[in-house]
């Protein structure tokens, strides 16, 4: 177990498209043990993507059970995640370990159904709303190299937007 | 040793403003920093931190010229800032209502009440001219969170007839 270094923007390589696992194999799960234990390594982050490990795979570790009054499925491992079903769409303040010092206002889906496969290569499907939703939404983009810098609007969009407005548009967000 | 200033010009809005002033700048050998910018009532205000090595005379005479050919006031400050001083708003506070003098003194006087510092402040009005509306943003940091700051502003939209909603800012780390 080790706590890896964390790629820092304008490092070019966060904005590379990772590939697909292939093998779910023990030295996959052992770089999975080393992406979880470097999330843990920073106080209030609630998820971490390969690329910004610098191993150009797709697989996400989440975990956004930390926070009171989230709802959420506990502490994941995402591999080669689809998003199958994307709902609503709402502002909310993101930042990340990859762009230190700045955090940025950010339009997210707020229910999303998301297929992924674990550390075993079993298929799973889940349902996130709300902040695990975003995180989830925030992490996968890092796999097509996307950062929330490349997603920021602006705060004067953010006027009363409350959580049952805009359901009407069933906003596509994240990789296709 | 580079020092830090703050730069604020104001004058009549037109094109070309930013790129003359901040081309002026670089030429001169200054660095910029954070900066806001935004037309206010037909007119144009820039705060822009600068970098500079040297006196404020001689900044002022890097931008006096392109500042006077553009009509704008100037004013230079040396400042203790540096960059990467940040401060996390948690809290995000919206306002609006029927245009009368009073609003962002009472609403702003209940927030400092709450114990809200204010990091960004920008409103507008808009409506017709002969019914104006009041619009405000903040967003700051209030160290009993949002809660706090509910109660107390919530209270005073009553009393006042004004729209307010307070929102925390939960901001994701990842």
């Amino acid at each position: 177990m080790a706590v890896l270094d964390i790629l820092i923007y304008p490092d070019p390589r966060l904005k590379q498209t990772s590939s697909s696992v292939s093998n779910f194999d023990a030295p996959l799960r052992d770089f999975i043990a080393d992406l979880e234990e470097t999330m843990l390594a920073h106080p209030g982050c609630v998820g971490l993507a390969a690329p910004q490990a610098g191993r150009f795979e797709r697989i996400v570790v989440l975990d956004v059970s930390g926070k009171p009054q989230v709802p959420n499925n506990g502490r994941l491992t995402l591999i080669n995640p689809e998003i199958v079903h994307a709902d609503g769409s709402a502002v909310g303040r993101e930042g990340c370990l990859s762009v230190p010092d700045y955090t940025g206002n950010v339009a997210r889906a707020e229910k999303i159904a998301l297929k992924a496969f674990d550390s075993h290569g079993r298929e799973r499907l889940y349902r996130m709303e709300g902040f695990e939703a975003r995180a989830a939404l925030h992490e996968l983009d890092h796999l097509d190299g996307l950062l929330f810098l490349d997603r920021l609007v602006s705060r004067r969009n953010a006027l009363f937007r409350r959580k049952n407005q805009g359901r009407s548009s069933a906003a596509k967000t994240g990789p296709s | 040793m580079k020092n830090w200033f703050m730069l604020t010009l104001v004058g009549k809005d037109r094109p070309g403003i930013v790129a003359k002033v901040s081309a002026a700048l670089y030429r001169g050998g200054a660095n910029l920093g954070e900066a806001s910018m935004t037309r206010l009532g037909g007119n144009f205000a820039v705060m822009l931190m600068t970098q500079y090595e040297g006196p404020p005379e001689a900044l002022e005479k890097i931008v006096a010229p392109v500042a006077g050919g553009l009509a704008l006031r100037l004013h230079i400050d040396p400042i203790e800032g540096e960059l990467h001083r940040h401060v996390e708003p948690n809290v995000r506070v919206s306002v609006y209502g029927a245009d009368r003098a009073g609003i962002v003194a009472e609403v702003t006087g209940a927030l400092a009440e709450a114990g809200l510092n204010i990091l960004d402040l920008e409103s507008d009005v808009g409506g017709s001219s002969l019914r104006p509306i009041y619009i405000m943003h903040i967003e700051g940091h209030a160290e009993g969170g949002a809660d706090a700051v509910k109660r107390i502003l919530e209270a005073l939209a009553k009393e006042k007839n004004i729209e307010v909603q307070i929102a925390p800012i939960d901001t994701l780390l990842g």
